[in-house]
């Protein structure tokens, strides 16, 4: 611990006093083992409890935490104030989402999609209990798994220039969640997701520019599983050709 | 709140364009490289002779039936690369008014120019 203090910017924004939103900055004592989330909970605590922000786990696996620490989507808990110091950090809501208050955002448009493309197994057929569970074996698992880390925090969103352009777009953790499902061999619902996928805001709506896979905290690789996706959907384009449905 | 109507799918005729894009962008990263060291420093400087893009050689391989084939995609592919990366790049700079135009435009002019390439050399041979 030092006496060292850190100058940390907030975009406030209470929708009942503001007409936009401000920028606040609050001094707080430097220390090299807090992280930013930590540091708005001092701020919370000690000098504005009016400042609003998500969290939940304080351990990068719930998602609550996103937002934009210098113009980058991050999760406020993992990264730290000495990753800034002693330049200032400045905190905003996560990019392409409307502001609901300081650093809460509405993430409706995420929810919806992640909703739609139907994010769990659909069986071939109804198993009785008596048959006992699905085994799967590691190769089989592999092919899913890392497009199964994903935690839901949006940033892939914020990264995501084609969503800044277009909302209709179904974007990076919603298609990379399609493709954990479709590649997964307990799952029957691949021609009910590649709807989704062969439209115009589905897969082919990326322009591969890849900063989701940048900004993604859990190294899940929205912008690879895209690209897979979009090869699919190819397929599935050539397939229809011959055979319309 | 529910949605009270059903979501209409419509599938994106994209992966004609991607198929091509593709293709364009493969052969034009594997393959340009050598034609510029061939055509742009190894033929000028006469480290492969003078003769090797001369007229008449040109002309016998442009004439047969597999050098037109390797020209026509030669130039076929790369253009339509081309002109699927300035569709999307009007879109990302921010061109989103006429879109539909854009595109007749954009492909357009790599069909116009295939079609073009492809009867010049389908008339030589």
């Amino acid at each position: 611990m030092t006496d060292n203090i850190i100058e940390i910017g907030i975009l406030r924004y209470r929708p009942e006093e503001d007409d936009k939103p401000v920028m606040q900055t609050y001094e707080i004592p430097y220390n090299d083992e807090m992280s930013i989330l930590e540091a708005l909970h001092y701020i919370k605590d000690h000098l504005d409890s009016t400042v609003s922000f998500r969290w939940s786990c304080r351990m990068a696996i719930c998602g609550s935490c996103g937002m934009m620490v210098n113009g980058i989507p991050k999760l406020g808990c993992k990264v730290f104030l000495r990753d800034y110091y002693p330049k200032k950090v400045t905190l905003e809501p996560l990019a392409n989402f409307p502001i609901e208050r300081d650093l809460v955002v509405v993430m409706d448009d995420f929810i919806k999609k992640l909703e739609a493309i139907k994010p769990h197994i659909i069986s071939k057929k109804k198993k009785c209990l008596t048959e006992g569970t699905h085994k799967q074996t590691p190769a089989e698992m592999e092919k899913y798994q890392q497009f199964a880390m994903c935690i839901n925090c949006g940033l892939c969103y914020a990264a995501c220039p084609q969503y800044a352009l277009d909302k209709k777009f179904t974007g990076p953790a919603a298609l990379a969640l399609i493709a954990r499902y479709n590649r997964d061999n307990r799952d029957a619902g691949a021609a009910q997701r590649m709807e989704i996928v062969n439209q115009e805001e589905g897969v082919w709506g990326c322009t591969f520019v890849g900063y989701c896979s940048v900004v993604c905290p859990k190294d899940v690789d929205p912008a690879a599983a895209i690209q897979l996706l979009k090869i699919d959907s190819a397929k599935d384009y050539l397939i229809g050709m011959f055979k319309p449905d | 709140m529910a949605e009270t109507f059903e979501k209409v799918y419509k599938r994106s005729h994209e992966p004609i364009f991607w198929g091509l894009f593709g293709a364009g962008g493969m052969l034009t990263a594997f393959i340009s490289p050598a034609m510029i060291l061939i055509t742009g420093v190894l033929v000028p400087l006469g480290l492969l002779g003078h003769e090797t893009l001369s007229y008449e050689k040109v002309h016998v391989f442009a004439t047969s039936w597999y050098g037109a084939i390797v020209l026509f995609i030669l130039i076929a592919l790369p253009l339509w690369h081309t002109l699927h990366r300035i569709f999307h790049g009007l879109h990302d700079l921010g061109f989103h008014k006429g879109r539909d135009i854009q595109q007749v435009f954009c492909y357009g002019f790599a069909f116009a120019v295939s079609v073009f390439v492809g009867t010049i050399l389908l008339q030589m041979a």
